[in-house]
């Protein structure tokens, strides 16, 4: 796993070297030392770091967000078709640091997830999750807010890049205060409600989490996705994750509509029809 | 943002009470004091919209028949007289005409019948901020009202009705659209007022606009780039929009619905295209004006227009199919009837 995981700091380190490279040819006045100069991202017109564009993470995290081998999909008639790729995680070194009884609770998650994912409920996604399930969000980003709207659910939040301001209430996809830090834009996300999980897998969390953000520009076409993780109730201490995010590039790339309720009735109203749907796939 | 708009809004004030040195910082000749206000711009030069709005009224969609072609109350007096003349109509008849008088003689709409008792939760009338309008009706024109439904139409309407009487309680799948949290028909195009939470967010980032309603945190996220609609295979509950800049109004232009979203009950075409215009008249308030052409659907096109007025705060999550209890206990309710 440690060498897999190194394969993938390798990639990032190509992903720098190519953007400096950019760097260094456009401005020849600066002469970075290689290991150290950071990309510098293009601007909006108002000075900020331009993190506009359609985005979407390509990796297998929304299955499991701990590096995980390849298994057999959960409904076994969709075969080859719907089952787990393996994936390298996403958790800075791996492990989620649950209490123990926290730990049962993700097991028991697992085993009943067909019933529990919120995912299958066509339920917003939260934060993280929101981001790296696969389906692309927008940035739309204005001065004072930025705008970001998921293709999943149609969930969507608006940052405050103002002064921070507090929560009325605890919801599904939390209150955002952002910040810019140097190219980063850092949002502090509070008020998540603890209904929604961190992938497939029933990686959770309780109404205490606390996400910290961090969005930063590492090519023109990239960012790196850091999140932080703070829930005394469910952890023994913060963890981590971290992923790059991939901008779509098609040129009409664009967030379509994904109102997923219809697709989820069935699952969750089924049982209550009066007359009772043949077969499971229709 | 705030501040820039309580800036604005300072200048307003500034200008209201003392015109000469209400001078906009730009402009070298003094200006009256309904001009003091400029357009504000995003860096990009474009207007900017962006900002928490209400889009609240007590307009009614239709005009109400006893004022004819009256597009407009002369003033607040005016409404409330209308009001009290009104004749009486059905069961609501003239003994219903102080209560109509009431109403129209309260601004803040304390006396807006609505399907929910909101000021139960302290979201009644006057804690709702509405743009001041003498309009009769949203839908503009001399008839004032959305007009008949063609032939076609108006069979698909009576079978789903039809429909509707015999299945309702089948299947969440037999509900109507705004009970199931698919869509809650106001969120449009074109955007409707509702009965509450008629709050909605823009915000502009290069070559988007970004709409985001509490109702039912439906978001619509509009390019502005020069785009062309996407394919007619695809077909969004709230349809294909495309925007541009026409001088300082947004104009957007959306095709290609689903062919179940609904607009006032009954469900575009194929054939349906809505133009929206949202123009930034001061301060405070963005005019929103709009065409509905769908031949298949009303006779002929109409149009409408109601102003959108800034308010503090946020837009709050509406996690409406995430909470709609109300889904399982009305299908297990008419469950549990069947067996008796």
């Amino acid at each position: 796993m440690q060498i897999q995981l190194g394969k993938a700091q390798g990639r990032l380190g190509n992903w720098l070297l190519v953007a400096m490279a950019g760097t260094a040819l456009l401005s020849l006045s600066v002469i970075p030392s290689p290991a150290q100069a950071p990309y510098k991202a293009p601007k909006t017109k108002d000075g900020k770091p331009n993190l506009n564009g359609i985005w979407q993470a390509m990796n297998e995290a929304n299955w499991d967000i701990r590096p995980h081998g390849a298994s057999q999909g959960p409904v076994y008639s969709l075969g080859a078709a719907y089952s787990v790729p393996a994936g390298l995680g996403v958790v800075e070194g791996g492990e989620i640091p649950y209490k123990p009884e926290a730990a049962a609770k993700q097991k028991q998650n697992y085993t009943d997830r067909l019933k529990l994912d919120p995912e299958i409920k066509c339920y917003m996604g939260g934060v993280p999750r929101s981001t790296y399930m696969p389906y692309p969000f927008q940035i739309i980003q204005g001065a004072s807010n930025i705008m970001i709207a998921y293709e999943f659910a149609g969930a969507v939040r608006v940052v405050n890049m103002g002064a921070p301001t507090k929560a009325p209430a605890d919801s599904w996809m939390g209150w955002s205060n952002g910040k810019w830090e140097g190219d980063s834009l850092v949002i502090d996300v509070t008020s998540l409600n603890d209904q929604t999980w961190f992938d497939r897998a029933g990686n959770w969390h309780s109404d205490a989490l606390h996400v910290v953000e961090r969005y930063t520009p590492i090519g023109p076409d990239a960012l790196q996705y850091e999140a932080t993780i703070d829930d005394p109730k469910v952890f023994t201490r913060q963890w981590k994750i971290s992923m790059p995010l991939y901008r779509r590039l098609e040129k009409n790339a664009q967030l379509l509509e994904y109102k997923c309720v219809e697709f989820s009735e069935e699952v969750l109203y089924g049982h209550l029809r009066k007359q009772p749907l043949k077969g499971d796939s229709k | 943002m705030r501040r820039h708009l309580l800036s604005s809004t300072i200048v307003l004030v500034a200008g209201s009470l003392a015109p000469l040195s209400a001078q906009a910082p730009v402009t070298a000749k003094p200006a009256p004091a309904a001009k003091a206000w400029t357009m504000p711009r995003t860096p990009d030069g474009k207007p900017d919209l962006q900002g928490v709005y209400s889009n609240a009224t007590t307009v009614p969609v239709a005009r109400p028949a006893y004022l004819g072609a009256k597009e407009f109350y002369t003033d607040e007096a005016d409404k409330v007289a209308s009001a009290a003349a009104a004749p009486g109509r059905g069961g609501r008849g003239a003994a219903a005409a102080p209560a109509r008088a009431a109403a129209a003689a309260d601004p803040e709409g304390a006396g807006l019948a609505v399907h929910y008792d909101t000021s139960q939760f302290g979201l009644g009338g006057p804690t709702v901020k509405r743009a001041a309008s003498l309009r009769t009706s949203i839908i503009t024109g001399p008839e004032g009202r959305v007009p008949a439904l063609t032939p076609e139409a108006a069979k698909a309407a009576a079978d789903r009705r039809a429909f509707q009487q015999e299945h309702q309680w089948d299947s969440a799948q037999t509900r109507p659209i705004a009970e199931r949290c698919i869509t809650w028909g106001f969120e449009g195009p074109p955007m409707m007022p509702v009965g509450y939470n008629s709050t909605l967010q823009i915000v502009q980032g290069q070559g988007y606009v970004g709409i985001v309603q509490e109702m039912i945190h439906d978001t619509r996220v509009i390019p502005t780039d020069g785009r062309a609609h996407g394919p007619a295979s695809i077909r969004p509950w709230m349809g294909d929009s495309v925007g541009h800049w026409e001088g300082d109004t947004l104009v957007v232009e959306t095709v290609n619905f689903e062919p179940r979203t609904p607009f006032q009950q009954n469900p575009f075409s194929d054939a349906a295209k809505v133009t929206e215009r949202f123009t930034r008249v001061d301060a405070d308030t963005v005019q929103y004006q709009f065409t509905v052409d769908d031949a298949k659907t009303w006779v002929k096109p109409f149009s409408g227009e109601y102003n959108m007025v800034h308010i503090d705060g946020a837009v709050y999550e509406y996690a409406c199919h995430e909470g709609n209890y109300g889904m399982a206990n009305n299908l297990s309710g008419a469950r549990a009837t069947e067996k008796k």
